[in-house]
Order: C-alpha cells, then sequence, then structure tokens
C-alpha cells in the first residue's frame, strides 16, 4: 500500500497503540457484495484482449493478472468503535517480455481501449529498457493449465458475519481488558478476500479467491505514580482462514504459565489474560544482561525463523537484486553448493511450503501461473536449496519454478517472495514443559516484539511480549528489559531441543515488506517450542 | 484514474456528494500516475508504469460513522460506494468521540509541490538516466542496484458542510548502492524532490562508488560508545521517529516519552541541546508538501521543538476540542536546523569517532524511552585526528533519539533527504554526537 493511502486510513482512528503494526495492504470493500465475484468468462475476455494487444505489439511473453482486493477494517478503542472502513480494489497488471526485458503497466480504467493501451505500454517500456539488460531474460519452462481454479478451504466466510457481530467481539475484548485492570486497549479486526485471475501466452486461465483474517489487541498498562507504562499485544496470529479462526475450540489451547493458541483463537480469554500479565509485567524485575538459555515459544519463534532463515534463503537477495533495499544474503551459492554449509544444529529442518492449509501463502497458483508446491530448505541443518522463481529456476539448475511469485496488488509487478517458511518438530516425543526441566537459567518467551537484522542476515535483536525467568528448571517470575542479540548460524546451532509434533503452531505476519516500490505480502511460519542455549541476552532499560 | 485538475475533482466530488443521504458526507478522492526503472547485477530487472487512484467516502448518522473506499468511477459504482459508507455507518455502534467534518476553510496558498518537468519524464528519459549511472559503475568497476521512480498525483476532498480542498504534486526519486566485485566494499547515495531539474545521478552515482571503493576491508571495532558523525541519510531515520512520536493524547494518556507521572507530560520541557530545533513548512522551498492534512485542517508552519523544548504536539480534532485547545494536525514532512559546517569540516574538527552514512533496520525496542535498535551500513568509517583512516565492520546499536540529541557536538548544513525506512522527506543537517552505543558488531557488508 502506497503510504498515502496508509495515512488516510491512519487518520480514521487506528488507536494508537496500533498504528505502530499496521503498514496497511491494499486500498480500501463493499459490505453488502462479498459475495459478488467478476465473471470469469468476462476476466477471460479483457485478459485475451491484452494478451492479443502485447503479442501484436511484439511481446513474446504475456502474463496478465485481473484482480479485485477487498478489505474490511474494524476499528475499537476502549469501549468505541472508531471506524468500519470497506475497500474494493479492481483492476489489471500486464507482465511482458519483450527484446528479452521485462516490461509492466497497470490500470484501473478496464475498458478494452485502456487495456490494450496498457499492453502496448508496458511493451514498449519492456523494448526501452532492452538496452539496459546484459543478458535475456531466461523462463523455466511452464506448461499452460488451460481454464482451472482454486479456493481457500475456509469454513465461515469473516465477510458474510454480520458486522455487528464483529464489533460486539472487539469490544467485548475491550471490557474484558479494561475490567481486568488495563488502562487502554486498542483492538483490530483485518479481513483480507483477494480474488484473483490469472492468464497467461501459455495458455493457462485460473482463477483463484483467497481469504486471510487477523485479529489483534494491544493492552497497555500504566503505574500512575511513577508514569512507567508496558503494552501486552494479542497472541493470535494472522491466517489463512475464514471466521472460524475467532471461534473458540478448547481442544486447540494449551495451558501453561500462559494460555497458547492453536488453529482456534479465543480473543476474549486472551484479553483477560493480557490484562494481568501487563499488571505483572509492570512490576517484572529488569533483566541482568548474559549468557540465557532461551525457550521459544511459536507465538514468538515464527519472526526469528522469518527474518533469519525466511529473508536469507529467498534467491533474489543472493543473487543482488535486492542490494538497493532488503540487501543481500549471507546464504551464498558457494556454500549451497558446498552441500555442507552447517547452516544450523542436525535437529534443524526447515521447509518451504505454498501448500499448506490454513496458512497466510497457501495458493493452488502462484502469480505466474505455477502450481505451487512444498520443498526443503535447511535438512538436518545443512542448506540445501532457495526460493526461486521462473526467471530464476536455472541459475540454481532446477527445470521448473518452486511457486512463489506474488504481487501484492493488480498495480504492482510480481517478483519472487517467501513462501511459508517453518521449522519442522522434533521427532523424539518432548513437551515444552518436559524442556524447561532441563534448563538451569534461562527465559521463556512468549509472542514476538522489537525485530531488526542486517541486511545480510547475521546479526539480529528480538524482544518478545512476555518473558519468563527459569531457574533449575522452573518458572520462577517474569521478567523486563529482554532482548537477545545473535548472529543467525551461531544462534541456529545452537539449537539443542525441538518439541514434537503436538506442539506445532503457525505464526505470521501480514505485512512482509520488500521491493521497490515496496510490496507486502502475508506469510506464516510453523514450529514447535524450541531451545537455544547460551545466547546473549542485553538489557534494554534506559532513562531520559 | 486521470490526474484530474482542480474543477474536474470538484465536479466529480459534487456529483458522488449528490447521492449522500447521511447526516454528513466527506468524499477524498486520489490519484497518481507514476513509472519506475528498477536495476541490479548491472543490468534493467523489475520495471513498469501504474495509474492507480482511489474515492473514499466517509457517511456519519449522528455519531455513527462508516468508511467506503472503490476505484470505479461509473455513476453506479459511485452511488454503490456511498450507499455501502452509509450501510456501514448505520451498523456502526455510536462512537463518543466522533467530531462532526470539518466546514470550509481558509487555506494559504497551495505550495510548490507540482513540478511540469517531473510530470513530464517518461520511459525514456528513466532509461537514460539509469544508463549515464551505470557508465559510471562500469567505469569504476562496481556493481549496481537502483531504483528510479517518477509520480504525479492529485488529491481532492470535498464535504456536505462545505469544505473543498485540492492539491497536486510531483515527484523523483532515486537511490543506488554499488558493491565491489569481490562483495567486500557497499556504498549507498539517494536523494528525492518535487522538481526533476535538481536530480544529479552523476553525482550520486560517484559518491556512492567513492563509498563502495573505501569500505573494503574492514576492521573490527569493540562496540561501545563512541563519537559519531552521522550524514543525513543516517541521522533521519532516527530524528522522524521523535517527530512521529509527538502526539499529544499518547503524551497525556500516559503512554509516550513525552508522558510523567499523574497525568503530566513535558510539553515545553527542554530534553535535548539547545542547538535542537524541528519545524515543519509546507511551503519550504527545498521542500514543499500539501497545504492540507487528511481531514481538511490548514497545514502551517509549526515549530515542534524549540532550542531542544518540546514546543508543541499534534492532535485529533476529538483530543484538541475535549481540551479546548487549537488542533494542530502532525506534519507532512519536517525541518531540523542546523550549522555552516560541512560534512568534511565536521570530519576535519574529530578527534577520534566513526562516521556513518546509513543506518537501516530501525525498530522500536522501549517507547517509553524512545529506544531504536538499528545497524550501519553500506560504509562505516574510523576518523582519527580529523581524518578517515579505516574502514570499520557494521555495528548494531541501541540509541533513543532523545538521548542523542542531547549529546550534539556541532550540527553540519541541513540538506533534503529521503527516509530509507519510510520514504519520509526531510531536511537534515550533518551531525556530530558523542556517546552513541554500539552494542554488537555485524558481519554485513
Amino acid at each position: 500500500m502506497k503510504r498515502r493511502d496508509f495515512l488516510h486510513y491512519a487518520g480514521m482512528g487506528l488507536g494508537a497503540g496500533l498504528l505502530a503494526q499496521l503498514p496497511l495492504i491494499g486500498k480500501a470493500i463493499p459490505v453488502d457484495t462479498p459475495w459478488y465475484t467478476i465473471d470469469t468468462a468476462k476476466k477471460k475476455e479483457l485478459a485475451d484482449v491484452a494478451l492479443n494487444a502485447a503479442r501484436s505489439k511484439g511481446a513474446t511473453y504475456t502474463d496478465v493478472r485481473i484482480g479485485r482486493y477487498l478489505n474490511q477494517f474494524i476499528i475499537t478503542r476502549e469501549e468505541k468503535v472508531e471506524n468500519v472502513i470497506n475497500t474494493e480494489s479492481y483492476g489489471i497488471g500486464i507482465r511482458v517480455l519483450a527484446n528479452g526485458c521485462w516490461g509492466f503497466a497497470s490500470t484501473d480504467q478496464m475498458d478494452k481501449d485502456s487495456i490494450a493501451r496498457t499492453a502496448a505500454l508496458a511493451v514498449s517500456i519492456a523494448k526501452e529498457n532492452s538496452r539496459l539488460i546484459t543478458t535475456p531474460v531466461e523462463l523455466a519452462p511452464q506448461k499452460g493449465y488451460g481454464e482451472v481454479s482454486w479456493k481457500a478451504p475456509i469454513e465461515k466466510n469473516a465477510f458474510d458475519v454480520p458486522l455487528k457481530e464483529k464489533a460486539d467481539l472487539l469490544l467485548s475484548v475491550s471490557d474484558a481488558a479494561l475490567k481486568g485492570g488495563a488502562n487502554y486497549v486498542g483492538s483490530f479486526l483485518f479481513l483480507v478476500n483477494e480474488q484473483k485471475y490469472f492468464a497467461s501466452s501459455d495458455g493457462s486461465y485460473i482463477d483463484q479467491d483467497v481469504h486471510r483474517i487477523w485479529p489483534t489487541f494491544t493492552v497497555t498498562k500504566i503505574d500512575a505514580a511513577t508514569g512507567k507504562f508496558v503494552t501486552r499485544d494479542a497472541l493470535s496470529a494472522p491466517r489463512g482462514m475464514g471466521y472460524e479462526y475467532l471461534m473458540p475450540r478448547e481442544s486447540d489451547k494449551i495451558r501453561g504459565v500462559t494460555t497458547l493458541y492453536r488453529d482456534r483463537y479465543d480473543m476474549l480469554e486472551d484479553a483477560r489474560q493480557a490484562a494481568t500479565q501487563a499488571t505483572e509485567k509492570l512490576k517484572a524485575k529488569s533483566v541482568e544482561p548474559g549468557k540465557y538459555d532461551l525457550i521459544l515459544d511459536p507465538s514468538h519463534l515464527w519472526l526469528t525463523i522469518h527474518e533469519s532463515v525466511g529473508h536469507p534463503t529467498e534467491l533474489d537477495r543472493v543473487l543482488g537484486y535486492e542490494a538497493n533495499f532488503a540487501g543481500t544474503s549471507f546464504l551464498t551459492l558457494d556454500k549451497w553448493e558446498s552441500k555442507k554449509f552447517q547452516f544450523g544444529s542436525p535437529l534443524v529442518n526447515i521447509v518451504a511450503d505454498k501448500t499448506q492449509p490454513g496458512s497466510l501463502g497457501a495458493v493452488g497458483y502462484d502469480d505466474e501461473g505455477v502450481a505451487t508446491q512444498k520443498w526443503d530448505l535447511i535438512k538436518d541443518g545443512v542448506l540445501v536449496n532457495y526460493q526461486a522463481i521462473r526467471d530464476q529456476a536455472h541459475i540454481i539448475g532446477l527445470k521448473q519454478s518452486q511457486g512463489c511469485c506474488y504481487s501484492q496488488s493488480w498495480s504492482d509487478v510480481q517478483f519472487q517472495r517467501m513462501p511459508n517458511v517453518s521449522l519442522q518438530p522434533g521427532t523424539a516425543k518432548l513437551t515444552p514443559a518436559e524442556m524447561i526441566k532441563n534448563v538451569e537459567k534461562g527465559i521463556f518467551i512468549v509472542g514476538n516484539g522489537s525485530f531488526s537484522i542486517d541486511q545480510q542476515r547475521y546479526n539480529f535483536q528480538f524482544g518478545g511480549q512476555l518473558y519468563y525467568e527459569i531457574k533449575n528448571g522452573e518458572i520462577v517470575g517474569m521478567l523486563n528489559d529482554v532482548a537477545y542479540q545473535s548472529n543467525t548460524q551461531e544462534f541456529w546451532n545452537s539449537c539443542k531441543a525441538i518439541a514434537d509434533q503436538r506442539d506445532y503452531r503457525l505464526g505470521g505476519s501480514y505485512f512482509d515488506g520488500k521491493g521497490q516500490p515496496e510490496q507486502v505480502s502475508a506469510v506464516s511460519h510453523g514450529s514447535a517450542t524450541a531451545r537455544f542455549n547460551g545466547v546473549n541476552v542485553i538489557n534494554t532499560a534506559r532513562k531520559i | 484514474m486521470p490526474i484530474l485538475n482542480q474543477q474536474e475533482a470538484q465536479a466529480l466530488l459534487k456529483k458522488v456528494l449528490a447521492y449522500s443521504k447521511a447526516d454528513e458526507c466527506e468524499v477524498i478522492i486520489f490519484a497518481s500516475n507514476s513509472g519506475n526503472l528498477r536495476y541490479a547485477r548491472n543490468a534493467v530487472s523489475t520495471s513498469g508504469a501504474n495509474n492507480t487512484g482511489s474515492l473514499i467516502v466517509s457517511a456519519a448518522f449522528g455519531k455513527r460513522l462508516g468508511t467506503a473506499t472503490i476505484n470505479e468511477y461509473d455513476d453506479a459504482s459511485l452511488e454503490k460506494v456511498v450507499r455501502r459508507a452509509e450501510e456501514l455507518a448505520r451498523l456502526a455502534p455510536e462512537n463518543p468521540e466522533y467530531v462532526p467534518f470539518l466546514g470550509p476553510q481558509q487555506y494559504e496558498k497551495p505550495s510548490a509541490s507540482f513540478n511540469d518537468k517531473t510530470a513530464a519524464v517518461d520511459p525514456k528519459f528513466r532509461a537514460d538516466i539509469v544508463e549515464k549511472s551505470l557508465s559510471i559503475t562500469k567505469k569504476n568497476n562496481l556493481v549496481a542496484a537502483g531504483y528510479l521512480e517518477n509520480n504525479q498525483g492529485f488529491a481532492s476532498m470535498m464535504n456536505s458542510k462545505g469544505l473543498f480542498a485540492y492539491n497536486s504534486s510531483t515527484g523523483i526519486s532515486f537511490s543506488i548502492t554499488l558493491r565491489t566485485e569481490d562483495g567486500l566494499g557497499s556504498g549507498y547515495a539517494s536523494k528525492a524532490y518535487n522538481d526533476v531539474t535538481r536530480l544529479d545521478v552523476d553525482k550520486l552515482t560517484s559518491s556512492a562508488a567513492r563509498k563502495a571503493a573505501g569500505s573494503k576491508n574492514a576492521k573490527a571495532i569493540e562496540p561501545g560508545k563512541y563519537t559519531v558523525i552521522l550524514e543525513p541519510a543516517a541521522a533521519i531515520v532516527l530524528i522522524e521517529n521523535l517527530v512521529n512520536n509527538l502526539d499529544a493524547r499518547s503524551a497525556e494518556e500516559g503512554r509516550s516519552f513525552l508522558s510523567k507521572g499523574g497525568g503530566k507530560t513535558k510539553l515545553g520541557e527542554k530534553l535535548m541541546d539547545e542547538a535542537v530545533t524541528i519545524y515543519s513548512d509546507p511551503w519550504h522551498p527545498e521542500m514543499p508538501t500539501s497545504f492540507y492534512n487528511q481531514d481538511g485542517r490548514p497545514q502551517e508552519k509549526i515549530t515542534w521543538v524549540d532550542k531542544g523544548a518540546i514546543k508543541n504536539m499534534y492532535y485529533s480534532r476529538y483530543w484538541a476540542q475535549k481540551n479546548k485547545v487549537k488542533a494542530i494536525p502532525g506534519p507532512d514532512a519536517f525541518i531540523m536546523t542546523g550549522g555552516t559546517a560541512t560534512l568534511d569540516e565536521l570530519i576535519k574538527s574529530t578527534e577520534k569517532g566513526i562516521l556513518v552514512t546509513r543506518l537501516w533496520y530501525i525498530r522500536s525496542v522501549d517507547p517509553q524511552t524512545l529506544l531504536y535498535t538499528g545497524l550501519t551500513r553500506d560504509g562505516t568509517f574510523y576518523i582519527e585526528n580529523g581524518e578517515i583512516k579505516y574502514p570499520v565492520k557494521n555495528l548494531r546499536f541501541n540509541e533513543s533519539p532523545v538521548i542523542m540529541l542531547n549529546n550534539v557536538e556541532a550540527l553540519g548544513i541541513p540538506e533534503r533527504t529521503v527516509s530509507g525506512e519510510s520514504n519520509g522527506n526531510a531536511m537534515i543537517p550533518p551531525m556530530k554526537l558523542r556517546d552513541f552505543t554500539f552494542t554488537s558488531l555485524s558481519d554485513a557488508i
């Protein structure tokens, strides 16, 4: 989303605590017509206009994406509904190859003349820029699928749930947090429906219906006397699911020092415990800096996986295509070619997966018409693969793309984006509680907080929402001012235990940023609770 | 959506408002035409052109508010989006904080935010500029990744209370990262302007080339507290986070770095060195911005930090009304005043210190102290006895802009700077600061 669009929505009443975490995507949907979709025959007709126009201007390959993107935001602050916003965006993006060079143009003017003109503009850009290529683009072969479709396997379309029900849920969340002693609470429900149509000169016409949901909140607790304040964010995850994610189920709860959630989220319960925990956090002791064994819950570990495994295994970063913005990668091709680069301990197995049901990255086909798949990135601790799309596959000796091309909208060009990247659970039976019993001096971290990593993904620093001190196998209380700093390879080699499949959960990001102009994408990261030995913890308390 | 002139925008907005049956209705429209050329490994990669826009309709019945947007502009779509905003408003609970839309406003003259030459930039122009930059890169045996983007756009708003505003703008931005062929050195340069004729791609490419070549074989130094010279591209990413946290409500509610115990704030208190003054001015000749904000309030010239003291905070209309103060909107860009020294003169005056040319991946660690973390990137150098001695490896910092601006040794000449984190604009001086806190080393180049 463009910054200006964000500021418009930001000005429409997002709660102060939420602003920091919400670079919104897309433009703004109609409350009464989520079921209204553009007829696929109409989309095929418009796509063929673009395909034919591009071919007639000299394109040797063309793909066309016709998108209708619907969002709904509901924003509450304490006992108030600040705004309800429906957004709808419809348009076409046309990508071509001409003279061996990419060209792209998009428009929201959907008459056939405008579409043909936009196709011609894409070709003219490709031809103009072709003097700036060193080698022609080489596309991995891709068969046309003909007319196919894919739908996210949701149980209950969140757009169909009455607005009042959704607003009432957020207001109940506020009520629960305030009754629990919170001073402030801002809640947010963000629904996405991407209706995507892809057509290419390879002969594919692919219609897809993608759904995402993200309920979240921030609770603030203030000590009036000292002026000290703390926050506690929701332990929810954004998911590729329908409203069923917000229908609690006891079998999806993990009870412990705090309650955690698998595939169903109890927002009300989490708000209650957030208020109690914020009060506790306010009085928690400040951490003694030093080396600790960290027990990282999946609600926290997903972001460390995202930053330190997901990004450095993106082939475009490895090759230098992101050097001017997101950066490059320490996982250079020679490390992959050696087949023995020990990325992590032998326990560490990490997979890329665009097919996992309920995840943010799941689709049937990517945005260049390739059927999605699952593959290993790190096998027994060793780097074995990257994430590649059609114009990169040949570089790592692949005969076909890995199907991880994505664009945030019809208006932006598609490029390589991270699939779901997940740490596989341990094969030996182990629960987080059993893991903690063996820790002499450690910290159990829940929820994602502050995060920062360098442009080659070596040095990182992460915070969380809740920090529990572990002494001699027992959780003895809460800590504050905790952040850990490490080096990616050292950190993953210090991984000494991973809980089993029963503890596996998904976390994720709605707004992973990359590219110029910057685009966001939504991606999930699964893991079970894992142990990392001897990690450097700093104290972040300051005085101003 | 085509780029509408004022009369066309006014006519369209009137038509949309005519469909309204709500107590109050406000309509915003914006659109842009933009083009970009992205390149890496000394060759063009993904590039293109976009024509996008959106119509935003907010409808209110009493204190119930609903908003809907659309990007189709035929009569049926226009009526549809108005009906949807109204339906959402009817379904929404009452918001006790609802403030009625503004009536007609007296605006100052528009700023010079639109430039005809920038609006005329086409694919050939972009390819020509990048070709020139690539020739310098290749001559220096370096590898370039860069991005050039131009845009022209407009935004306009009208409401049922009689408010109307229209502004048009253009922009061009260029950024480049040059790396040595062995990957052991890296340099960066970036600039953004409203006026394309200000953009000097040769100068920027040459500057990045010098940093790339000079940053090879960097030495490790111990993390700790150091005197630093921050180039404007490094300083902006911390100082923008100071300006973005001047919200009055957060401060008065007790959840900001400006909060004090007992519901009080630090407004009026001197928190930084007296050399620090920060203001905003939509008519600044180097950095013109819109003369109105997104809810229609006029943007004025406002001092935010005056000689180190917090002079003003910004307000939502609700919070200002509740507190019976003027509803000052937050700025679109800001200006930090400086001194007369050049960057070279700042370096010459430094006995021991570190020159930081870019900071990256800036994230909040503690909002109470405005503590941020991030890393140096693309050229970090050790200074001894007034000279750059050798490049140093990148470092992670944990520092607050409030603490950092308390430790000012000297400020240089402000220049227009674009943030590599937010793409926001500011006039920022190079600055020499003592006791900047680095907490660990990074192997990244």
